[in-house]
């Protein structure tokens, strides 16, 4: 065959065309990347006893996780939370209806979901926020740039930032955890750290029994079972987050 | 050449102004490995004091990785062939109990300021 530059010039430009469409092509014959670990494996998921709850247990439950993780109490709109007693209403706002009497008024706990969809982690720009293979959607503090795309991603308001250094705040410190810095958003870590180590989180070990805790994969988990016996709902079940957090009404 | 004094008078300035750190200290002691309060319990540390004394700061930087992102708790040393938790509080910092005497010496001298103590909380309530 004779080469010539005009063949040449056929057969590269050919060439290049195939290269760019190949990858493309690839990517939509396959399945999409499935991260987050559902349907093997663990994960974690909790259940909330909201008729078990009352206000002293929920104070209990506050505590606990606060003084084990360093979380200050500013008595302020820049006050942080890991997790927090909420009214009914503030909590299911399209559950609500004016014929309910007594519970809009009624709390109960909220924290932040461990949403198999977060939209936290799909917008935070430093991969601060990911999701765990176990389904714990874990912050990397030491990533965090305070941009605060998560906070407006949330839709549980399940995320707080350090508008000062939190330390002012904190009368007593647990050495065996971090304290945040000035600057850096924060949040329940479902206890990852204690799950680590084979402990429940503890929020679950306070509660005294009104919360589940368990694999959510797992068919003869506590989570699993008590969410076949009783009747449970999800916090704004409609935004598509999948929340891994369920309360018993 | 043109200007010649006034471009031999600048580079003697410029070369002496270079030099400046140099010539400054001449005569001072020179500069001596600050001493470490070490542990009195404790004979061993994780790897070798020498690796130790130059890598710490990468061995933080890994176990930090791998612990907050990859959920791998456990360290097997080098020489020992022991696990070890990685922690810099739970595991370090119960050794060397005492940071003011220990980390902060050599970093003091060398004037380098890592932000570990902006979180971490240091033993015995320390700032």
């Amino acid at each position: 065959m004779k080469s010539s530059r005009r063949k040449f010039l056929q057969i590269a430009g050919l060439s290049a065309l195939g290269w760019s469409i190949c990858p493309s092509l690839l990517q939509a014959s396959g399945h999409g990347g499935g991260e987050g670990g559902h349907g093997q494996g663990v994960r974690w998921a909790m259940a909330i006893d909201t008729r078990k709850l009352d206000d002293k247990l929920m104070e209990e439950c506050v505590h606990a996780c606060h003084s084990i993780h360093n979380v200050p109490k500013i008595n302020s709109k820049q006050n942080i939370k890991w997790i927090w007693s909420a009214p009914f209403e503030k909590l299911f706002p399209g559950q609500m209806h004016k014929f309910l009497k007594e519970v809009p008024e009624e709390h109960t706990l909220a924290l932040c979901n461990h949403c198999g969809n977060p939209s936290c982690v799909r917008v935070c720009p430093t991969k601060a926020t990911f999701k765990r293979p176990d389904g714990i959607v874990m912050m990397d503090f030491h990533r965090c740039i305070g941009c605060r795309y998560c906070m407006a991603a949330c839709p549980y308001g399940s995320r707080s930032f350090n508008f000062a250094d939190p330390r002012r705040f904190l009368k007593e410190q647990n050495p065996d955890f971090p304290t945040r810095t000035k600057g850096v958003v924060e949040k329940c870590t479902f206890c990852a750290e204690r799950l680590d180590e084979g402990k429940r989180p503890a929020c679950v070990e306070a509660a005294k029994g009104a919360i589940y805790f368990g694999d959510l994969n797992d068919p003869h988990s506590e989570v699993r079972q008590v969410l076949k016996e009783r009747y449970s709902i999800r916090r704004k079940p409609g935004l598509g987050t999948d929340p891994s957090v369920y309360y018993l009404i | 050449m043109y200007d010649g004094g006034k471009i031999i008078a600048g580079l003697a300035v410029f070369v002496l102004l270079f030099t400046f750190p140099f010539w400054y200290n001449v005569g001072n002691a020179a500069y001596t490995r600050p001493k470490l309060e070490l542990p009195k319990e404790a004979k061993e540390c994780v790897e070798k004091t020498e690796w130790m004394r130059a890598e710490h700061m990468q061995l933080l930087n890994h176990w930090r990785d791998e612990v907050v992102r990859e959920g791998h708790r456990e360290y097997k040393s080098m020489v020992a062939g022991k696990t070890f938790n990685k922690s810099l509080t739970k595991t370090c910092m119960k050794c060397h109990d005492n940071k003011e005497k220990f980390c902060d010496r050599c970093h003091n001298s060398l004037a380098v300021k890592p932000y570990c103590w902006d979180c971490h909380v240091a033993p015995k309530g320390e700032k």
